[in-house]
């Protein structure tokens, strides 16, 4: 892949109180901090006309800012924004969130779906015949959410073999991973779910295999098969269950779950690629480097601890 | 991993954090580029494979293709591997389990610090062998087709309930003769030397394991499907 650069975003275009934080002892120079007429105290005698029209002014920002006072937004989307990924990012880290995109256009298109749809296992084909024939651009949101499907569980199933060869379920990442693989269960249980309610012969035939496939299981097998089910034959009660749970039951663990997952993103980073490792001299030598305040302004401090051994050199532990 | 090895690591990792390039507009850039893309091949699929509907289900005519969306024909395609009934849980729920499980304690039983694929031949061994033979097995589910069509000579008597087993997705899981696939379902070439009429009926109006019910299909048809399989011996 190409590399891309990236021209420097101009901090006008940028609203304040999501700029770029100012370094520390480089001043105000604006950057980062609400303009300064906010902090000034209006001149005494103001006309009431005035007033109006200054308040007028700051109306935009104001309200940026009036949101920020009360959630202290700003602080975590700069800390969002400009929190550093490590060196090496490449284009294999771009994989979840593509799968993230992929579940937003699920999402985005299974909403206009579900206002043409009637999950009754009279009409739901008819309704989906509906959607084809007569909706305007019906039959393209319905066939981008068919497709949408193939594409998420295939992304799913890449940026999971991505986790696995880069090493990245490991110390400290290893619930993120767990939290994937649920993820990933979840996802082909909306896969399996969605499959049925078109109501074809395809999708009635391979839901009668799929529901029987889980009654075979030891124990809760049966019992599994026959709350899908919903009745001794596939019918109209089955079709509203799977419509339950395809719309709402797992959507809403799906969101949730994806939003831990993602919160652990944030707070743990991303891994650097594994083979990172390699110059392991060059890590230390950079150490030493942003100990000595080099690079970093003089707050460039690993861990801001001062420690000038911290990395091993060729497995030797120094002092 | 050992505590000095986390301690190591979260050391290193800081120093690859320090030195990389802030989260926007660097690695936005690349999610967004990305993004795009993934919205142009859902675009791009949606316009060119359409979204048709097959004909509607009805429980009283078999007409159809009994195969799942195709991320998971490599399930269906375990069952054909694993075939003797009380085998099948293994096969159906068991595999499965047993992967998931292994899936989600990954972090917990490998524990070392190593990450580089290269140095970890265990993971990189099993991580290609799941992947081939996922891809295996997705693919033979692909290329099993669903025959429609029955190559046996039978008495002129048997002509309409040959076509009602043809029709009605059977060799999908059955084989007769040369057609069908050999899987999950027994081989039914011989099946009257096994079994009675009566049971074959059963076994149609039941749907025994993971075989559907065909209990809905005309009393006239069952007959003549019935007649024709109790031929087989
Ligand atoms: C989804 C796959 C599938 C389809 C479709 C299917 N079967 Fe089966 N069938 C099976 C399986 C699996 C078994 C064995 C079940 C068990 O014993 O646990 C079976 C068992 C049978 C048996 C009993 C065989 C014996 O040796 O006991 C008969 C008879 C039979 N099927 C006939 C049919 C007919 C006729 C059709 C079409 C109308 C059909 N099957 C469609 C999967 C299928
Ligand atoms: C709905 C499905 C999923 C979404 C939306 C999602 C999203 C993301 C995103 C945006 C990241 C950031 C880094 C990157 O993109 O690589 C990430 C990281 C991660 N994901 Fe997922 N993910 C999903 C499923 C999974 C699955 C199935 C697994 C594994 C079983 C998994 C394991 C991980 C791990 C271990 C990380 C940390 C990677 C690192 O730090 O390098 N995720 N995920």
């Amino acid at each position: 892949m190409p590399k891309l650069r990236v021209p420097k975003i101009p901090d006008s275009v940028v609203p304040a109180p999501l700029r770029k934080p100012a370094k520390p002892g480089q001043g105000g120079n604006g950057k980062g901090q609400a303009p300064q007429d906010l902090k000034t105290s209006p001149p005494e005698r103001e006309t009431h006309v005035q007033r109006l029209g200054n308040q007028a002014k700051e109306a935009p920002v104001d309200i940026l800012a009036w949101v920020d006072q009360r959630t202290g937004a700003s602080g975590f989307l700069t800390g969002m924004l400009y929190r550093k990924v490590p060196k090496g990012t490449n284009w294999f880290y771009t994989l979840g969130s593509a799968t993230l995109f992929a579940f937003i256009v699920q999402a985005v298109t299974g909403v206009f779906l579900a206002m043409f749809y009637t999950p009754s296992a009279t009409q739901a084909y008819a309704s989906i015949s509906h959607i084809n024939n007569d909706v305007p651009l019906g039959q393209f949101v319905h066939g981008m959410h068919k497709w949408g499907a193939s594409v998420m569980v295939i992304l799913v199933f890449v940026h999971m073999g991505r986790t696995f060869f880069f090493g990245a379920y490991k110390y400290p990442r290893e619930l993120n991973w767990v939290i994937g693989v649920v993820l990933l269960i979840l996802t082909m249980t909306m896969a399996f779910t969605g499959y049925l309610l078109p109501f074809d012969q395809r999708s009635y035939w391979a839901s009668i295999v799929g529901i029987n496939i889980n009654g075979t299981g030891p124990v809760v097998g049966p019992y599994l098969s026959d709350f899908l089910r919903a009745g001794p034959e596939l019918g109209a009660t089955t079709l509203a269950r799977f419509y339950a749970i395809h719309m709402l039951l797992v959507p809403g663990a799906i969101i949730a779950l994806i939003g831990a997952h993602l919160y652990l993103v944030m707070k743990l980073g991303t891994t650097a690629p594994p083979w990172m490792k390699m110059d392991k001299p060059k890590v230390a030598a950079s150490v030493a480097q942003l100990d000595a305040g080099v690079e970093g302004n003089g707050n460039g401090r690993v861990n801001g601890a001062g420690r000038s051994n911290g990395v091993h050199v060729d497995g030797d532990s120094a002092t | 991993m050992k505590p000095e090895d986390k301690q190591d690591y979260l050391e290193e990792y800081e120093v690859f954090k320090k030195k990389g390039k802030p989260f926007f507009p660097y690695a936005v850039l690349k999610d967004s580029t990305m993004a795009l893309i993934v919205v142009a091949v859902i675009i791009a699929m949606s316009l060119i494979l359409g979204a048709e509907q097959g004909p509607k289900a009805d429980p009283t005519s078999t007409t159809y293709v009994p195969r799942p969306e195709w991320y998971f024909f490599f399930l269906f395609e375990v069952l054909r591997v694993i075939k003797p009934p009380e085998l099948v849980p293994i096969a159906t729920v068991g595999i499965p389990t047993i992967c998931m499980v292994l899936l989600l304690m990954l972090p917990f039983y490998d524990r070392g610090p190593e990450r580089r694929p290269e140095r970890r031949p265990i993971a990189l061994i099993a991580g290609i062998l799941t992947i081939l033979a996922m891809g295996y097995l997705t693919y033979a589910g692909a290329v099993a087709g669903s025959p429609t069509q029955i190559d046996l000579k039978v008495a002129p008597q048997y002509e309409a309930g040959k076509e009602v087993v043809a029709g009605s997705g059977c060799l999908a899981c059955h084989k007769i003769g040369e057609n069908g696939n050999n899987g999950p379902g027994p081989e039914l070439t011989h099946i009257a030397s096994r079994i009675p009429r009566a049971a074959i009926l059963r076994s149609v109006e039941i749907g025994p394991g993971i075989m559907p019910s065909f209990r809905e299909l005309p009393p006239k048809k069952l007959n003549e499907l019935a007649d024709f399989l109790s031929s087989l011996n």
